[in-house]
């Protein structure tokens, strides 16, 4: 699958700028990830894609259209050198893993092909396998019931 | 003891620590147009339930009235809801400023869908921004998991000379403490800070986000994991300059660059003492820039009407806009065109924020803003006074 490689402080406003996320509708969400600062990954995003960026991914608005609207189109994981705290919280209330590293992001190249095991928590990126640092158990448990509505309707509870 | 560590332990009932996950009943939940329609989705999910209605409040503050189709249909997803559960909606301004007005008391925890509910702990309330699913999970079971943040103590020193004011401290705060300084943490001010009118106060927590604080206080406190002392006395007026909050400038290296849109208001500076000071800059001159200038409420619209304000603001060419976001996140009432530059009072200058992704955003005071206005060029306040 593709990585799709970002910088620093990527933020919310650019995941789902004000102006195209009037709606509850993930699909159409899905077509305005990032359509203004990086129109081409709305176009070519496939299911299973990766993104691989640095510090503060997710910064600024709360907007939760920002995980959902990755989610939708097609996000498989988000490996960040670091994330804003609201941000992170959202993604896994959604179900999209995300992972904190230092490595990964330095190694990782816009367009390099990788390989991710959710399972193993390893990624491998041009025939070199990275541990991906496991979240802690209440994320992990989250994320595997494909979020935190899901998480608590099959009998998980609050922290 | 942190003032947030202090807050959320009686609100526990036991002495927590940082870094602890504790689960506590939030006083107050809130969500606003653009952030209550997926809590509304995923509380249906959890089986539409709300715990107590009397502790939720709805805000429409984000797109009032509404600008097109998409943003009313929400606005009517939002009320439905609420008349269905007996939330109240509130629609007199900024949630942030309904809050310090009306709700916000010491002691609280306020759970809101909007990152910039820090804003209240101006008020010594424990308040922390969180996305729709958090807000839905609060509303249906009524309580929340939460991690004790540590803090971030900041004593503000000494005094401000003249044509300074609370928002060039807070840019000089997220200049020196970075973009992500302040990540997971409860940033607290004391010192001056703990002297300063409430105004200034909420100017000041309501940065505390953009520095990825968990929320933002005043007031006196302890045992702090991070300090930073602030010798304020010689601060001169401060620009953000594009496309980070954290990118302050004085304003002099910025003096002269074209702004052709001017912004006076929202949760950061939408406060009769920002249009007071805002007025006497803008009174009896003409505005060069496209100036839009919104009180934060509606209890601050009618203080500036009988203040004399509004007629002032409209007779110098500017645009008096109803209470409530506003431009400040790009969908109406002064978006801008390819290229166009914008100074505003406002707390993010990301870059296609406010309209185009080429347009740029420069962050400043009411005053630096009203200088702003009067000459379409960035300029000091201090030629003004």
């Amino acid at each position: 699958v593709r990585i799709w490689k970002f910088g620093d402080n990527v933020n919310t406003d650019q995941i789902t700028p004000g102006r195209y996320n009037l709606t509850v509708d993930s699909e159409k969400l899905a077509r305005c990830a990032f359509i203004e600062i990086r129109p081409d990954f709305c176009a070519a995003v496939k299911k299973g894609d990766l993104i691989i960026a640095g510090r503060n991914f997710g910064c600024g608005s709360s907007r939760e259209t920002a995980p959902l609207a990755l989610k939708a189109s097609g996000i498989e994981a988000i490996i960040a050198n670091s994330f804003a705290r609201i941000f992170y919280r959202n993604a896994v209330n959604l179900g999209l893993p995300v992972f904190v590293s230092q490595g990964i992001p330095e190694a990782a190249q816009d367009g390099d092909t990788g390989e991710i095991d959710l399972n193993n928590f390893t990624l491998k990126i041009g025939g070199k396998i990275h541990d991906l640092p496991k979240p802690p158990q209440f994320v992990v448990d989250i994320i595997r019931s494909g979020g935190i509505i899901d998480y608590l309707k099959s009998g998980g509870t609050l922290g | 003891m942190g003032l947030a560590q202090k807050i959320l332990s009686i609100k526990a009932g036991r002495h927590v620590q940082p870094g602890e996950i504790i689960v506590i009943r939030p006083d107050m939940i809130f969500a606003h147009d653009t952030t209550a329609p997926l809590a509304i989705q995923a509380v249906k999910q959890l089986g539409e339930r709300v715990a107590d209605p009397t502790r939720v409040i709805f805000f429409v503050d984000h797109v009032v009235p509404p600008s097109n189709i998409d943003a009313a249909t929400l606005q009517k997803v939002l009320r439905s809801f609420a008349n269905k559960h007996g939330i109240k909606v509130v629609a007199d301004g900024v949630c942030h400023q309904i809050i310090a007005e009306r709700f916000a008391k010491p002691g609280m925890v306020i759970v809101g869908g909007d990152s910039h509910t820090c804003t209240a702990g101006a008020l010594g309330a424990f308040a922390t921004g969180m996305g729709s699913t958090d807000i839905a999970i609060a509303m249906s079971i009524g309580k929340i998991w939460l991690r004790v943040p540590e803090s971030y103590g900041i004593t503000l020193e000494g005094t401000l000379l003249p044509g300074v004011s609370a928002k060039d401290i807070a840019l000089k705060v997220c200049a020196v403490v970075g973009d992500e300084g302040a990540n997971y943490m409860a940033l607290e001010y004391h010192g001056l800070a703990e002297k300063m009118a409430l105004a200034d106060k909420l100017t000041l927590t309501n940065l505390a986000i953009e520095m990825g604080a968990k929320t933002g206080l005043v007031g006196e406190g302890s045992e702090c994991a991070e300090t930073l002392s602030l010798d304020v006395s010689d601060l001169e007026p401060l620009v953000a300059v594009p496309h980070k909050p954290s990118n302050a400038r004085p304003v002099q290296e910025v003096e002269d660059v074209p702004i052709d849109q001017v912004v006076i208001g929202t949760c950061t500076n939408g406060r009769i003492e920002d249009l007071r000071l805002a007025a006497t800059i803008l009174e009896g001159r003409r505005t060069q820039a496209r100036t839009v200038i919104i009180p934060a409420s509606r209890t601050v619209l009618l203080q500036a009407v009988s203040e004399g304000l509004i007629e002032t603001f409209v007779e110098c060419g500017a645009f008096v806009c109803p209470p409530g976001c506003g431009p400040c996140l790009g969908r109406h009432m002064g978006v801008l065109a390819p290229g166009e530059t914008c100074l505003s009072t406002s707390n993010r200058n990301y870059t296609g924020r406010m309209g185009d992704p080429t347009s740029e955003i420069y962050l400043a005071s009411p005053a630096t803003a009203a200088a702003t206005a009067v000459r379409g060029r960035i300029t000091d306040p201090r030629r003004f006074m």
